[in-house]
Parts: structure tokens; C-alpha cells; sequence
């Protein structure tokens, strides 16, 4: 039986008065790639950061059921969140690097998590370079400012930038979005190599995207999670016609 | 069309002659002031106290006065000031709490500096019993610049974008983590800012050192923060309007503020030459 990394039960959130996520239940196994896929204001945004409790930051918001990170309720009183935030690594929409070295970017999550050993840190943000597939390109100039590199080195430094810190999960924001097809394309094909190692969940509006690095695909829509199962079965033969019209092209 | 053409070129005209007239007109109180008081400026008028009932001599307990205000008042209203921003802008939700914050800041922004002057006498001069002083200056002037410092420190902090605190949160950092290593470096040059804005402020403001530091005549230098000393903005209303001979002293008065406004463009080029170096530590760092 495969171990349930990410789980959600009958969750249900609401920003003021808007019903964002209705009824959720949701599993995402060890090392599987899942794509969130749906219109905008669906509420897999929402969701993701249900799971690395960013939404905590946001005024307002309330939340019924629960959700479980490796078969922890990370939502009880007594969880540490920036414990939490350094097992889920999160890579947002558009590349957001720190405003310090290239270096720096990657060494920051373990300093702010109290590592202070030199050469410790060096060789994880080797590392951590390496398996972003940024290392060969920024090896040379780590003490630049992370603002020289391109948009795709930038997003793939900020995937570097999570890695470091050993998180178990990552979730990604449309983290190709604001690239061109050759840097999506970069990290699509790092994504497939993470999933070795990781759990990921991703959220994406390109269907080709989630057809290509996905193993499960869910569907949501209006708040809703209307259809999940493997990517094969969603986009070949969904079960809900919501499902077809939207992978087809008929609405969203 | 062609109406529209000409519309614009009178509007863009007229908004051009009325920047160029702005620029002129600093231009022209400048060279006034230069070519009026450059003659008396030398190495003896900087450097000596005042004679003969300040008819001669120099006006360097003014400056030392001045420099003394400046320092003074920035060690109390500078950290104050960036702290207060901080909190309002990076901790306090948007609730009654914040806007009441907001609308005092402005508040005091507004009130005028005479009656922080009287303000300084009855709390600092009188009731703190820290008589005509050069604390007790710097803190009147320290509390009138206050809200200039809150305010740029809040706009500065907003101006940065939400992604990367997203992003140190996603990495386990706390919210102070957050502001002291991510935050505050992006903002540090526009808190600068603040910083220069108050500091212009602070040397050229006469009506809060009125009743709390000011000297009329002092030809010695300060010995401990409870010593009253001269400042250059009271300096110059004495000899323009009330000294031993007037027409005598006008060229001094010159002098005078023609220090005044060197001291103001120094501190003010250095300030921006620590926001260019904290500029370029925030990319490089």
C-alpha cells in the first residue's frame, strides 16, 4: 500500500464569506508528481497552500476539516509552522530570488534554520545547484547577484533554493508560467527527475504540462474537486463530461 | 487632429516653463546667497567664536551647535522612527488599530513646529528639569521629524514586493527573519531617504530650538548634552533682525546661511552615497 504523503478531509475554506474549497478530500502518494489543473479562481491555488499553510498570512480566511502531512494533522495547535514550511518547498509563479548573491539565495533557507557550518553550506548549495540543473551554468559566478541570471535560471535557482532545505514535498504555483518554452521545458524535465526523491504537487493552466510531467491529475472547478485519478485515465477517459469539456478546450 | 496636436504642445509647453520656473527659482536664492555671503566666508569665520557683540569673528559654536542638533536628534528619532515603521506596516493587520496609527502620524506630521517648540519647553526644559539644553532640543527636534521618518520607512517597506516574503516564509524563516534579512535590505535605501529628508529638517528649523537649546550668544563650545549652544537657523534671526548693528552684520548673515545650506547639501550627498552603497549591497549581497 503506498504511503500517503498529503491528505485532506472534508476540507472546506472560506475567505470572508466566499466558499473557496468545498469538500475536499485529497491524497497525494511518496513520490508521485500530481497536477492541479482547472480555470482560474478554481481553488487549486488555494489548496496548495493549504499544505504549507500560506494561507495563514492571508486575513480572513477560515478552514473545516482536516489535513494531514505525512498522517500529521498539520493544522493542531501545537505545530511549529516554520517547522512545517521546511519539510513542504514551495516554488511560486514567478521566480522570486532574494536580492542577495546567487550563493546567498540558496544558503538562506539554512541559515534562517540555524545552520552555521561553512563548509556544510557550501557543498548543499553544490548540491542543491546541481539538482536544479543551474550548477554547470552558475558555478563560476556564485557571488553575483542572483538578479543577473535569466528568468529560467532565476525559477530554477529558486527550485535550488528549496531543495536545500531537504523539504520531503514541493509544491509548485505554475512555476513555468511566466517562462519561455525553453526554460519550461528545463524544468519540466527537472520535475521528472525530482520525482525520485520528492513528492510533488503542481498547479498548472497547461494541460499538455500536466499531461506531460503528471502522474494523477485533479480537476477542479468552481471550489470543487470534480474528478481525480491517474493522468492517463483524465485525459483519455475522464469520468465527469466537466472533465472532457475542460481538457478539450470547451470552457476555462 | 491638428487642434489636438497644438493642444498638446501648449499643454506640454506650459508644463515645461513651470518646472523650468521651480528649478530657477532654487537656482536664483542659491546664487544669491553665494555671491552674497562668499566674501566673509574664510578658514577664521568657520573656525572662531563670535566677537564684538558678533560683529566679528566666526560662527563656529553655530556650527558645532548645528552638527550637535543634527546628531542628536537622528540617534533619538531615527531608530524610534524605523521601528515604529516597521511595526505599523509589517505587523499590524489592516484594522481600526493601523488606520488610527496611520492618521496620528499624519497628524503630527502636521502640527506646527512652534508648537513642538513649547511642547519641548514644558515636558523637556521644564518638567524634565533638563533646562535650555542640547537634549532637550534634540529630543523637540527629534519628536517634529518623527512622522517624516515613520511614514518614508512604512512607504519604503510597502514598496517591496510581497513575493519575496512569501518566498523566506516558504523556506521555514520567521517573520523577523524575514524582515531583518530579507525586507529591510530591499527597503534600506528609501528609508535613507527618511533619513535625509529630517536631516534637512532638523538644521534648518528655528521655532522648536527657540525655547529649548538656543543661544542668542555663546562663544564657547558645548561640554555635555545639558550645555545650551548656539545653531546656525537662530544665528542667523539674530543678526539679521535683532544684533548690535544690523546693517554691520548683514554680509555675516549671508555667510551664515551659506553655511547652513553647504552643511544641509553635504549631509544630503552622503546620505545619498550610503543609499547608492546600501543600493548596490542589496544586489550584491
Amino acid at each position: 500500500m503506498p504511503e500517503h504523503k498529503v491528505e485532506t478531509k472534508n476540507l472546506n475554506l472560506f475567505y470572508s464569506d466566499f466558499h473557496a474549497l468545498k469538500e475536499i478530500n485529497f491524497k497525494a502518494d511518496k513520490n508521485t508528481v500530481t497536477a492541479f489543473i482547472g480555470p482560474s479562481g478554481c481553488g487549486k491555488s488555494t489548496l496548495l497552500r493549504v499544505f504549507n499553510r500560506m494561507n495563514d498570512l492571508i486575513v480572513g480566511v477560515k478552514m473545516e476539516g482536516k489535513v494531514y502531512v505525512d498522517d500529521k494533522n498539520i493544522y493542531k495547535k501545537n505545530v511549529v509552522v516554520d517547522e512545517l514550511r521546511k519539510k513542504i518547498g514551495m516554488v511560486f509563479q514567478k521566480p522570486n530570488p532574494f536580492p542577495k548573491s546567487i550563493f546567498e539565495n540558496v544558503a538562506y533557507g539554512l541559515r534562517v534554520n540555524g545552520e552555521n557550518n561553512k563548509e556544510f553550506i557550501a557543498d548543499k548549495v553544490e548540491t542543491s545547484l546541481k539538482k536544479a540543473a543551474l550548477w554547470d551554468e552558475v558555478k563560476d559566478k556564485l557571488k553575483k547577484s542572483a538578479f543577473e541570471l535569466s528568468g529560467g535560471q532565476q525559477q530554477r535557482l529558486c527550485i535550488a533554493r528549496t531543495l536545500a532545505i531537504e523539504p520531503s514535498i514541493v509544491l509548485m504555483d505554475e512555476p513555468a508560467s511566466a517562462l519561455d518554452p525553453m526554460s519550461t521545458a528545463k524544468i519540466e524535465e527537472l520535475i521528472y527527475e525530482l520525482k525520485e526523491n520528492y513528492t510533488i504537487i503542481i498547479v498548472t493552466h497547461n494541460m499538455q504540462q500536466a499531461a506531460r510531467v503528471s502522474d494523477f491529475t485533479a480537476f477542479f472547478y468552481l471550489g470543487e474537486l470534480v474528478e481525480w485519478d491517474t493522468t492517463k485515465t483524465i485525459f483519455t477517459n475522464p469520468k465527469e463530461s466537466k472533465t472532457q469539456n475542460y481538457i478539450t478546450g470547451r470552457f476555462g | 487632429m491638428i487642434n489636438k496636436r497644438i493642444q498638446q504642445t501648449l499643454a506640454f509647453g506650459a508644463f515645461r516653463i513651470v518646472s523650468f520656473l521651480v528649478v530657477a527659482i532654487l537656482f536664483i536664492i542659491l546664487g544669491f546667497i553665494v555671491v552674497r555671503g562668499f566674501s566673509v566666508i574664510s578658514w577664521e569665520f568657520l573656525t572662531s567664536m563670535p566677537e564684538d557683540g558678533m560683529k566679528k569673528g566666526g560662527i563656529l559654536p553655530a556650527i558645532v551647535g548645528t552638527m550637535c542638533l543634527i546628531a542628536g536628534s537622528m540617534i533619538f528619532a531615527f531608530p524610534i522612527g524605523v521601528l515604529s515603521g516597521i511595526y505599523i506596516n509589517e505587523y499590524l493587520t489592516d484594522n481600526w488599530l493601523k488606520r488610527f496609527m496611520r492618521t496620528m502620524t499624519n497628524n503630527l506630521a502636521g502640527v506646527p513646529s512652534i508648537v513642538f517648540g513649547l511642547f519641548g519647553m514644558a515636558l523637556f526644559v521644564n518638567t524634565l528639569k533638563f533646562g535650555d539644553s542640547i537634549i532637550a532640543g534634540s529630543l523637540t527636534l527629534g519628536l517634529m521629524v518623527l512622522p517624516v521618518i515613520i511614514r518614508t520607512t512604512e512607504e519604503a517597506l510597502k514598496s517591496v514586493d510581497d513575493s519575496v516574503r512569501l518566498g523566506s516564509y516558504s523556506l521555514g524563516a520567521s517573520k523577523l527573519q524575514t524582515i531583518h534579512r530579507v525586507v529591510l535590505p530591499i527597503a534600506y535605501p528609501n528609508i535613507i531617504t527618511g533619513l535625509i529628508l529630517s536631516i534637512s529638517r532638523v538644521s534648518g528649523e528655528t521655532a522648536p530650538i527657540l525655547f529649548t537649546v538656543a543661544a542668542y550668544f555663546l562663544p564657547k563650545l558645548p561640554n555635555s548634552i545639558f550645555d545650551q549652544v548656539m545653531a546656525l537657523p537662530y544665528h542667523l534671526y539674530v543678526i539679521t533682525t535683532s544684533g548690535t548693528n544690523i546693517e554691520e552684520t548683514r554680509p555675516m548673515a549671508y555667510g551664515t546661511a551659506l553655511v547652513l545650506i553647504a552643511i544641509v547639501l553635504f549631509v544630503n550627498l552622503l546620505a545619498n552615497a550610503l543609499r547608492r552603497y546600501f543600493g548596490k549591497k542589496v544586489k550584491m549581497n
